[in-house]
């Protein structure tokens, strides 16, 4: 059944762009939402389709696989949602959403593929389509965004690849399990070091980690809104995290090396990632630079390597996909409004926009780690493992850290909610129901997560079975 | 390696370059055509005629021809445009052929040992079999890759030319 997850996506695009047009376009959206919503029942109840003895793909599901097909379900929607609001132009439109089903196959493809080479296949379809997405408006900002992506993007393909074609010649193959019985046995130490580098680099610049973050905060920030939202919220996620996680504890040996690169790279994320998110006075841009620091929480997490330390790291993915996408649809609201992003040049929204700066302090108080919400208690999980493991500067560094982003999103929301509205917003009011639905869906799981969190870390705490190790 | 492989090796190294360096966008797609050549001959001496056959139709011949329709729908520089760019992009490139230099003399007379024993190549009957067989999810994946590519060139030329732009 799961096969579905690839196929459907890029049938549905043939069918949109065969003839009566018209009709299909006016279909395109409810058919987007249909699938999506598919997705998150299909993660929750999945049932036999009976294609399997037709289409005989090599794929794996277990449960962090489920967690990140729920992620890329609710944000998809929430990006469609914003998108039939904000894009005006039909064509533009149109072709939004057919690139959107190509970006769900492309990163369900990631997600349940257990081979290197169709990890790197998913990877660039995902990749193609977000460079597509960031120029749709092609703006001259959004031109250059995509190129500097691009050309990034390309310089980790190299790096990939050139991995691939290192282990292929260890093992003999391109399956996970293949090249992880490969390494266990094989001597040549060294070459397997430089392979399994060469990939992590490769996954650092997907996942925009500092220092190989230089095409985020330019993407995110010239994208159009919907396609921040898409981005921010699971593109970078899947491509860069995810790939991680399963390639580290999948693929290669999760010895000291690696340990230590992930948790020294993920504190540089953390801290300057919140220190340059301090400075911004745009709003897209200090989310983004906001993303980078969070996604070090994650990446520290997985670096620590303990049961618990991953269990935070995959909890800290799940939570920031749902309130970094509430942001950015935040954001979007904003700009929509206000025709801008500086928010200098804004004061007292909540007044205007009572839903938007409320589920804003929601998602701002979860990504700064403020209890009961979602993100306290990945945080905690990833700060508690780190002092139980010994690596407790790493613990001290992703405490500071937590206290600048509150800062920062401190200083977000006086800048932009608090305060009298000024003059030129006297008009200004909330964007509608497609920009409202997501927005409460998104504050509702934050506010159920971090309730029942409990009863999730329950049913999620046995880590064999959730990362399929 | 044979004299005729470190000749092929070079030629593609200096066909690269010259893509990459070359101020027409024309002599450019030629280079990258001369490239994949290149690297069809040495797969081909490498016995591997099927991935020869795959780089020569589809990147030297395929991708070289969908270059030429793109640049014979775009508008071509002004002369005085080409010269400004001309030495503004030679400047910018000119560690390239340094650094390939470089590298390939550290090559050349770096011995590197790297004892892999490279597993056995299979005789493959049939490789459309081959590929259905094991590689089907790539298969989706390069239709898909396409399909991408059919919306990239709608959105960045298509409607481009729509508005006149």
């Amino acid at each position: 059944m799961f096969s579905l997850l690839i196929l459907l996506p890029a049938l549905s695009v043939m069918i949109l762009n065969l003839p009566f047009g018209r009709l299909m376009r006016k279909t395109a959206f409810y058919l987007c939402l249909a699938l999506f919503a598919a997705q998150i029942l299909l993660v929750l109840l999945p049932v036999s389709s009976g294609l399997e003895p037709i289409f005989q793909f090599n794929l794996m599901v277990d449960d962090l696989s489920r967690v990140v097909l729920f992620c890329i379900g609710i944000v998809l929607s929430s990006a469609l949602f914003v998108g039939e609001h904000i894009i005006r132009d039909d064509d533009q439109r149109f072709n939004f959403q057919n690139l959107l089903l190509i970006a769900l196959a492309g990163m369900n493809g990631i997600v349940m593929v257990k081979d290197v080479f169709s990890l790197y296949v998913f990877l660039e379809i995902t990749a193609v389509a977000s460079f597509v997405l960031i120029s749709l408006y092609r703006d001259r900002d959004a031109l250059e965004a995509a190129f500097k992506y691009f050309i990034l993007s390309a310089i980790a393909t190299v790096l990939m690849l050139s991995s691939i074609a290192i282990l292929l010649l260890v093992s003999g193959d391109t399956g996970f399990s293949a090249i992880n019985a490969a390494i266990m046995t094989s001597q040549h130490s060294r070459l397997i070091m430089m392979a399994m580098g060469l990939f992590i680099c490769g996954l650092f610049i997907k996942g925009g980690l500092m220092p190989f973050h230089g095409w985020l905060p330019d993407a995110y920030s010239a994208a159009p809104a919907p396609v921040s939202i898409l981005l921010a919220g699971i593109v970078t996620k899947t491509v860069g995290i995810y790939a991680l996680i399963r390639i580290v504890t999948l693929v290669f040996v999760f010895n000291d090396p690696i340990k230590y690169l992930l948790m020294f790279v993920g504190a540089v994320s953390i801290v300057l990632g919140a220190l340059a998110a301090l400075g911004q006075s745009d709003f897209k841009r200090m989310l983004a630079y906001s993303s980078i620091s969070q996604v070090g929480y994650i990446i520290i997490g997985l670096g620590c390597g303990t049961p618990l330390a991953i269990f935070g790291a995959i909890f800290h993915l799940l939570n920031h996909a749902i309130f970094k996408t509430l942001l950015f649809v935040n954001s979007a609201a904003v700009e929509l409004e206000t025709g801008s992003r500086d928010m200098d040049k804004m004061s007292g929204l909540a007044e205007k926009m009572p839903l938007t700066g409320i589920t804003s302090v929601l998602a701002v108080l979860s990504t700064a780690g403020i209890p009961p919400l979602s993100g306290s208690w990945s945080k905690l999980i990833i700060i508690l493992a780190l002092w139980m493991a010994g690596y407790r500067a790493y613990a001290v560094i992703a405490v500071t850290a937590s206290v600048i982003t509150l800062a920062y999103f401190l200083s977000l929301q006086r800048r932009v909610f608090w305060g009298k509205p000024g003059k030129e917003f006297s008009n200004i009011k909330e964007p509608g129901f497609m920009m409202a639905f997501p927005a409460i869906v998104l504050a509702f799981i934050i506010v159920a997560v971090g309730i029942l969190f409990p009863y999730l870390a329950h049913e999620f705490m046995n880590i064999k079975e959730l990362i399929g190790g | 390696m044979a004299v005729i492989d470190e000749l092929i090796l070079l030629m593609l190294a200096a066909s690269a370059l010259w893509t990459v360096m070359t101020r027409s966008l024309l002599r450019s797609a030629i280079g990258l055509a001369l490239t994949s050549a290149m690297l069809a001959i040495l797969m081909f001496r490498l016995n591997n005629p099927f991935a020869a056959v795959f780089e020569l139709s589809v990147c030297a011949g395929l991708i070289s021809a969908l270059f030429f329709c793109i640049i014979t729908i775009t508008e071509p520089l002004t002369p005085e445009k080409v010269r400004e760019e001309a030495g503004a992009r030679f400047g910018r490139f000119l560690y390239l052929p340094v650094i390939v230099l470089i590298v390939g003399l550290v090559l050349r007379f770096l011995t590197v040992k790297v004892d892999v024993k490279i597993p056995a190549l299979e005789e493959i009957a049939d490789v459309r079999y081959y590929l259905w067989a094991y590689r089907q999810l790539d298969l989706i994946g390069q239709i898909i890759i396409l399909l991408c590519g059919v919306f990239g060139i709608v959105i960045l030329l298509k409607e481009l030319r729509k508005k006149g732009g």
